[in-house]
């Protein structure tokens, strides 16, 4: 009797020694699974900081040099060694305006077309070949807005508009100077040009978030499309259009190689926008690598950290708005 | 006019705008599109594939830029690739259901900046602990400032994708025992796997044309180089010489390189989307 108790409960010990041992094993690999995984997410944190730090010390020499007057001087001399950040600053600021002030309303525009007009097999299309345009390396737009577009404005546009506000008072000042085709003005329109798709995807993905019977509701109450547009789908999409927005700004402040190609690279301050200028960006990618001396480097690295500021506050702001529009969209429903 | 005419000719207006704004979108991509292959088409011959980037004024092609290319986002998508697929597993699979959901949001949030982060200001990083550190140029650093590009395309899909993936799959394969880490692997992943191959062909199609990074750590190299110890060519940078240069025959290479750079970009983003489209059908 004794034996037949005692036998099954050893096999039973062994079994679940065997069980635990398995179970034990399994805990173990997850445990260095879960490490890894963690590293690895923690690693996107690192690199974060890692780019603040080394901006930071690359820059120094600079900082201590120069203080916070770097941001308020003009003055770019390799050759005194003497240097300032307000020239970058002003076209990064102008070239994003202009490419702002002509995405933003038509992007908002082609969003309303294919979430509002647009018949249903168009929608996909459509929605892709927009999205394919964000897709275009920035080197490309970069070639053909130099021997296409910069062309095209300086034969066509911009004598036009030289004459046209020739004139007029404050416009006059603004688009004023031979037409060299390259400036401030062609490096915002293609700016402009490569913000549309992310303003566009964006804009037109928080539209879709609007429940259909608050727009049937309209509707029914006999508004035109557009009245639906203007007063129930946009109040509701508000903070998620403005967060894309953002997001585009964020794009253009520090849009590279396009700008590099069709800016002129000139270290001063125009009036006129037909004038050429340099941004943050194109004066890092047209100088860094010829840059001789600590000082000159630096400065480039300072621009470059104060670049990475100025667009990790639109970017954050972005994507908090983002987050609030998808937080209502997602209480909404 | 009566009110009710003039509400419908303001919408008659409003929609006619959005019909112009869709059409001068598309206008852009075809005009684009339309003079790369115009301009291009003329250099896409057998010797662009063949020979080596020439000097001025003397026939010549692509060969070492494209290798360069091919090279620096292989290697870029071999390092950056697991670390975002693994950081995407982590804000996905633990993150979610752990006391770590805090660090989880943090490290999206953060991602996802560093996802339209300019990507000029990774050179200047890679090249700040790179370049100066090892004290030359050379395609590794290169290779890391596109890795570092690369992991926030890559986390972001794979975080997404792996979310999309039901819970109920996965307490299925708990409840029959299964370590975390084998449901992860062989549940997860397999339900998820097309999304984040997705991701990793955006990311390929991402890093392929990025210049800004390559311009002061790759930094470009006339001649063939395997060595990745060195300065290495690759097609944007070389795309970027050429185009700005005076001499007619680089600047028709500049057009070939940006045609086969395009025509790749935009043949993985159309696969990507196939395979993501093909992928949620099968998923339901």
């Amino acid at each position: 009797m004794t034996t037949t108790t005692a036998q099954p409960r050893s096999d039973f010990d062994a079994r679940a020694a065997a069980v635990k041992a398995v179970a034990d094993r399994g805990r173990r690999q997850d445990n260095i699974f879960r490490g890894v995984a963690l590293a690895s997410a923690l690693a996107v944190l690192l690199v974060l900081g890692g780019v603040i730090a080394s901006l930071f010390i690359g820059a120094w020499p600079a900082i201590r040099e120069f203080g916070p007057g770097f941001l308020v001087t003009e003055t770019w001399n390799p050759v005194t060694d003497r240097f300032g950040a307000v020239a970058p600053i002003y076209g990064t600021l102008m070239t994003s305006a202009i490419a702002m002030a002509i995405a933003v309303p038509i992007g908002f525009g082609i969003a309303v077309f294919i979430t509002e007009i647009c018949p249903p097999w168009a929608k996909r299309p459509l929605g892709i070949a927009i999205e394919l345009l964000a897709g275009i390396p920035s080197i490309i737009y970069g070639i053909w807005g130099l021997f296409v577009f910069a062309p095209f404005l300086q034969h066509h546009v911009q004598p036009f508009l030289i004459e046209a506000f020739e004139d007029v008072p404050v416009l006059e000042a603004l688009f004023r100077g031979p037409p060299y085709g390259i400036g401030i003005l062609t490096a915002g329109l293609i700016l402009a040009i490569m913000v549309l798709p992310f303003i566009t995807s964006i804009t037109r993905d928080v539209f879709e978030t609007v429940p259909a019977m608050l727009k049937e509701s309209a509707y029914g109450l006999g508004a035109t499309t557009w009245e639906v547009v203007w007063n129930v789908v946009l109040p509701y999409t508000r903070i998620g259009v403005v967060g894309g927005i953002m997001l585009g700004l964020g794009r253009a402040l520090g849009e590279t190689m396009a700008v590099t190609f069709v800016i002129g690279n000139a270290h001063r301050i125009s009036a006129s926008l037909l004038a050429p200028g340099t941004t943050i960006s194109a004066a890092i990618a047209n100088e860094f690598t010829e840059a001789v001396g600590d000082i000159y480097t630096a400065s480039l690295i300072l621009l470059g950290l104060i670049l990475f500021v100025i667009t990790f506050a639109v970017l954050a702001a972005a994507k908090l708005l983002l987050l609030r529009a998808q937080a209502r969209a997602g209480g909404g429903r | 006019m009566t009110l009710y005419q003039r509400r419908k000719l303001a919408n008659r207006v409003a929609l006619g705008f959005a019909g112009v704004a869709a059409a001068i979108g598309l206008f852009w991509l075809a005009s684009i599109l339309w003079i790369l292959v115009a301009k291009g088409v003329a250099g896409l011959d057998l010797q662009l594939f063949t020979e080596m980037t020439p000097p001025p004024g003397s026939d010549g092609g692509l060969l070492n830029a494209i290798f360069g290319s091919f090279v620096m986002t292989l290697v870029a998508i071999v390092v950056g690739a697991p670390v975002g697929i693994l950081a995407g597993t982590y804000l996905a699979e633990y993150a979610r259901y752990e006391k770590t959901a805090r660090i989880g949001e943090i490290v999206r949030f953060v991602n996802d900046i560093l996802l339209s982060a300019p990507s000029i200001i990774v050179g200047l990083f890679i090249y700040e602990v790179m370049v100066v550190r090892m004290g030359h140029f050379s395609a590794w650093a290169g290779a890391m400032a596109l890795a570092v590009i690369a992991v926030p395309v890559v986390l972001r899909t794979t975080d997404d994708m792996l979310t999309l993936v039901p819970a109920g799959l996965r307490e299925a394969a708990a409840a029959l025992g299964a370590p975390r880490w084998k449901v992860v692997v062989t549940v997860s992943y397999r339900a998820a796997a097309s999304g984040m191959m997705t991701g990793i062909l955006l990311a390929i199609a991402r890093v392929s044309g990025e210049t800004a990074p390559l311009l002061f750590t790759a930094l470009n190299n006339q001649f063939w180089s395997a060595n990745m110890n060195a300065p290495m060519a690759n097609l944007p940078v070389v795309i970027f010489q050429f185009a700005l240069s005076p001499y007619e025959n680089w600047q028709h290479l500049a057009w070939s390189g940006a045609l086969v750079i395009t025509a790749t970009v935009l043949l993985l983003n159309i696969i990507a989307r196939v395979l993501a489209a093909r992928g949620r059908s099968n998923g339901d």
